[in-house]
């Protein structure tokens, strides 16, 4: 019966015309190109690798493509403040320790990465609080809070055109092969893996929504949905309640492990945080 | 996946769902531009409004609105709960009598733009904006 | 006066004498549209931004009116034009009382 469900879903916009420009290019502010199609990686069974804005409609591709256009980027502007700002009782804000924002240019393509000393696979948002916690003694923000959202942003959008590049082997092995299967495990009434819409339908459309590879260079991404940024964990919370499971939590081992092979899916696609999407 | 006929009826039943999306009731709408127009019947030509055929998301549809020679332009959707959108009055240092923003609309419906023109007459230009539905509401 | 609300305005610092330049507008603001219900299922009080007005050197550009169907983070773009040297004023109205304010020189060679 799910088959037929999912048929349905499929066959009740197979009418609408295809809308989205799958052949633009992505240059935003006129002069940043980022690369949006890209050969896939040895791991990933498909030719090829396309960011989720090749599936957005021509208005909301716009959105990204000019920096004052892009709703996202007032979040990067809240999260320059909060850069400098000293926080915690140790004195310290992000700036004493790493200089401008720019510094963290080529940050973000690598995470989630292996962090030795603690001897596990960090997300960004893992290394963030644990900077706020260690280094500047304050309070570590929720995993998936506005503060968390605006300063993952804020990295993302220096690092912006720059390939993603995430570990598969090596000390990350174990994680990635627990990502790998979570991706493909089916969840739910519906019994849907991400790989059934996100491998298997890309380009079709699920009633009006034209899916995407469900790629995540693009993340944090400003949502029309809800106007505001959405973080990589909780589009999975949301992805994987659509399937009526019940979901892991955001910043649990498993989400972070899905989060580091979901990168690596998207190898060689360009950072494009905050990017905008329906 | 393998295309049985109770497959097929039933995405055959999803393509009708979308189809049918529900036109809804413009009174107050119609209400409130008569209200600005003081009943006169406006002309069709002069103003242009450029939206989308389909809009991704109905939380943020991109329009821009333009009627040269206009004092006022004031865009109404037919579909929302309450019609208002925006009323622009141009100064004299407006270079053009357009602009952008992006608007919320409930569902699929008719956007409406009415002008105002210098000489007191009015121009309407109505466009309907498919409104989508996400994949899974998520 | 509503939270974390920033204007963010983009006018060219350069023109020439009459021309028409583009500016663009964004301010972030929730625009809470007072359709909306909170888990209990009490409505949401409206609270937005209902105006908008931009000035040149004390004249009138644009004056807009905003409803609850404008969306979060109320974007404008509009053109006018700078017969000489000045400021472009930038003016918001919350519902709450608050004006939000912001001003951009512009040079006429």
């Amino acid at each position: 019966m799910k088959t037929y469900a999912f048929a349905a879903l499929i066959g009740a916009v197979a009418m609408t015309p295809a809308w989205a420009d799958e052949e633009a290019d992505l240059v935003v502010n006129g002069d940043l190109e980022i690369t949006v199609r890209a050969p896939a990686p040895d791991h990933v069974p498909m030719s090829e690798v396309l960011s989720g804005w090749v599936f957005r409609s021509d208005e909301t591709q716009a959105l990204q493509m000019d920096d004052f256009d892009n709703p996202g980027m007032i979040f990067v502007d809240d999260a320059i403040e909060t850069w400098s700002t000293v926080e915690g009782n140790a004195g310290e804000s992000c700036q004493s320790c790493h200089g401008d924002p720019e510094k963290m240019a080529g940050v973000r393509p690598v995470y989630p990465k292996w962090n030795e000393e603690a001897g596990e696979v960090r997300t960004l948002a893992m290394q963030v609080n644990d900077c706020r916690e260690t280094r500047m003694e304050a309070e570590p923000w929720g995993y998936t809070s506005g503060d968390m959202a605006n300063m993952e942003a804020l990295l993302a959008s220096v690092s912006r055109g720059l390939p993603i590049n995430v570990a598969t082997d090596g000390p990350v092995a174990d994680a990635w092969a627990l990502g790998e299967e979570l991706y493909y495990t089916r969840t739910g009434q519906l019994e849907l893996s991400c790989a059934n819409c996100h491998e298997d339908n890309y380009g079709n459309n699920i009633r009006a929504d034209h899916l995407s590879q469900g790629q995540i260079n693009g993340f944090p991404t400003y949502r029309l949905k809800n106007a505001k940024l959405n973080t990589v964990h909780a589009r999975f919370k949301g992805c994987v309640r659509d399937t009526r499971a019940e979901t892991f939590s955001a910043g649990s081992p498993e989400f972070v492990a899905l989060e580091l092979y979901v990168a690596s899916r998207g190898n060689g696609l360009g950072v494009e945080g905050p990017s905008v999407r329906n | 996946m393998k295309l049985t006929r109770r497959a097929t009826i039933l995405a055959a039943m999803g393509t009708a769902f979308v189809a049918v999306l529900p036109m809804r009731a413009t009174a107050a709408a119609d209400a409130a531009i008569a209200d600005f127009t003081g009943g006169a019947a406006p002309g069709a030509n002069g103003i242009t409004l450029t939206a989308p055929e389909i809009a991704e998301n109905g939380n943020t549809v991109p329009i821009e609105v333009s009627a040269p020679g206009a004092t006022e332009i004031r865009v109404y959707a037919a579909g929302n709960p309450t019609p208002d959108v925006a009323t622009f009055l141009f100064g004299p240092l407006a270079a053009a009598q357009m602009a952008s923003t992006r608007i919320r609309l409930a569902g699929t419906q008719h956007v409406v733009a009415v002008a105002k023109m210098a000489d007191g007459s009015f121009a309407e230009v109505r466009q309907e904006v498919k409104v989508t539905i996400g994949g899974c509401g998520g | 006066m509503a939270e974390n609300v920033t204007p963010r305005v983009r006018v060219p610092s350069e023109a020439s004498a009459g021309e028409a330049i583009t500016i663009k507008t964004l301010i972030s603001h929730l625009m809470e549209s007072g359709q909306r219900k909170d888990s209990d299922g009490n409505v949401i009080p409206r609270a937005i931004i209902n105006r908008f007005v931009v000035d040149f050197n004390g004249e009138n550009v644009i004056d807009v009116a905003l409803a609850p169907a404008i969306s979060t983070n109320p974007f404008f773009e509009f053109q006018a034009f700078v017969p000489e040297s000045g400021t472009f004023n930038f003016t918001w109205y919350d519902d709450d009382g608050s004006v939000y304010e912001e001003s951009k020189e512009i040079t006429v060679a």
